[in-house]
């Protein structure tokens, strides 16, 4: 089987099991819709504006939500048992990481183009820009490149889900940082080229670390 | 069976005298500061202490993260018990360089602690091999901690210079040590001392790191007989 027909067919496995029960992607919707509200209610009487607050609130509620997702996307994985099914077709592991990685990424990404349009009407502000998206997209696929090798891990380890955001989310700081640097100087009305050294940032970021998960990837799943 | 080799002894000898003198140095032997204040110019020579440190820190999970590519690609356990043992050492020397720098920031800014980006990378640093250890401490197969530990390693230590590089884009109160403007900030005998310094921390590390090295191999190697014997 080629490389990218392998990727698709766990890409639409994914989607389509998922499609069934629903049960991932609406945990993380309500989980993400929660974090957005809860920090609406945390900050709303000591902030001026929510406009300084609102590049932040997005970005955790992006990240909490993911690490909800990624962590049941490999648990059922593993409960299932379908993880040595997938290791015993003749694959490349690599497919293997893509699929998933692309998958997790399609999940997230779903979850925050519903998210948005709440966020918006929450804090009345306008995101449903391509900058914003782009921004939004490249931060995410950071998120899912290396959050997916942290989590085929962190499901092999004695404190399970709890692993996977002590693992994840210091790596992962740099696309934090980034994406409310940049989701914040957008909202306050600058063109996208100012924050151009965050892009690059988050651009080398993503480029790396795919590098390395694909690199590392087979180490991870083996027996 | 490792017994402690004739060259380490003489190698920890030798890295003990050094740290004796390098103290001195940095008491001492060094030249006063120019131009700050008493305290100041006593909570400078926090400078021999803190920034070999912090060099040693970054040394150290890089050989972490160099020992973790040799585990992945020979699979053999010593490679993973050479990559703890410098993780070890940098979580040591990391604390080490944050509360040293803390300490000469009371005087020098008056606040314990900033939110500054190298120190926020350092604490970054910090929780990356904490995490390390957590990660190590959730497994029980050896074979596959030793993996996962040495993947997680790599990630680790490759997104550290990536966070670093937040400080060209964010202003910064940290002292700059090497200006390309104006070259090295300190004076001669200063130099001197700082060097000795480095020198010494340098070989402290690699003698700490070879006898918790040694220390972990004979520690496997119970571990082997114990099991064998039907603990």
């Amino acid at each position: 089987m080629s490389f990218w027909k392998a990727v698709t067919a766990i890409i639409w496995k994914d989607i389509r099991a998922e499609l069934r029960t629903k049960d991932i992607f609406s945990s993380m919707f309500v989980f993400a819709l929660l974090s957005v509200i809860v920090f609406n209610f945390a900050f709303e009487l000591r902030v001026p504006d929510m406009k300084m607050v609102a590049p932040g609130i997005i970005w955790v509620a992006v990240a909490f939500s993911g690490t909800l997702g990624l962590n049941r996307a490999f648990v059922i994985e593993q409960d299932k048992g379908s993880l040595a099914g997938l290791l015993l077709a003749p694959v490349d592991r690599a497919a293997i990481y893509f699929g998933k990685m692309l998958g997790n990424l399609v999940f997230i990404f779903i979850v925050e183009i519903i998210l948005l349009p709440l966020v918006m009407i929450f804090f009345n502000l306008s995101l449903l820009t391509w900058q914003h998206l782009l921004v939004l997209f490249l931060g995410t696929y950071g998120f899912a490149a290396v959050g997916t090798v942290f989590s085929a891990m962190a499901v092999n380890t004695r404190a399970r889900e709890v692993m996977l955001p002590i693992l994840l989310f210091p790596v992962l700081l740099p696309v934090l940082v980034a994406g409310v640097k940049m989701t914040g100087s957008l909202l306050d009305g600058e063109a996208l080229s100012e924050a151009a050294n965050w892009l690059r940032l988050v651009a080398i970021y993503d480029i790396g670390f795919t590098v390395v998960a694909y690199l590392t990837f087979g180490f991870v799943v083996e027996e | 069976m490792e017994r402690s080799s004739r060259g380490l002894m003489v190698l920890t000898a030798i890295a003990a005298v050094m740290i004796l003198v390098s103290a001195y140095l940095a008491l001492a032997g060094a030249p006063d500061a120019v131009g700050l204040t008493e305290d100041n110019t006593y909570a400078q020579r926090i400078i021999y202490f803190h920034v070999p440190s912090a060099w040693l820190s970054m040394l150290a999970f890089g050989v972490t993260m160099v020992a973790s590519i040799g585990y992945l690609a020979t699979s053999k356990r010593p490679w993973d018990s050479f990559a703890m043992s410098s993780a070890e050492l940098g979580l040591i020397f990391t604390f080490a360089a944050a509360a040293s720098g803390a300490i000469w920031a009371k005087p020098a800014w008056n606040v314990w602690w900033t939110w500054d980006p190298r120190l926020t990378t350092y604490t970054i640093m910090f929780l990356l091999f904490v995490a390390y250890f957590m990660l190590r401490s959730a497994m029980e197969d050896p074979a596959r901690r030793a993996r996962f530990s040495a993947v997680y390693a790599i990630f680790a230590f490759l997104s550290v210079p990536i966070t670093f590089m937040s400080i060209r884009w964010w202003r910064t109160i940290h002292p700059v040590l090497i200006d390309p403007n104006e070259g090295f900030g300190l004076g001669p005998g200063m130099m001197t001392a700082f060097f000795i310094s480095l020198a010494s921390f340098t070989l402290l590390y690699i003698v700490l790191v070879l006898h918790r090295y040694r220390l972990e191999r004979i520690r496997e190697q119970v571990d082997e007989l114990k099991e064998a014997l039907g603990y």
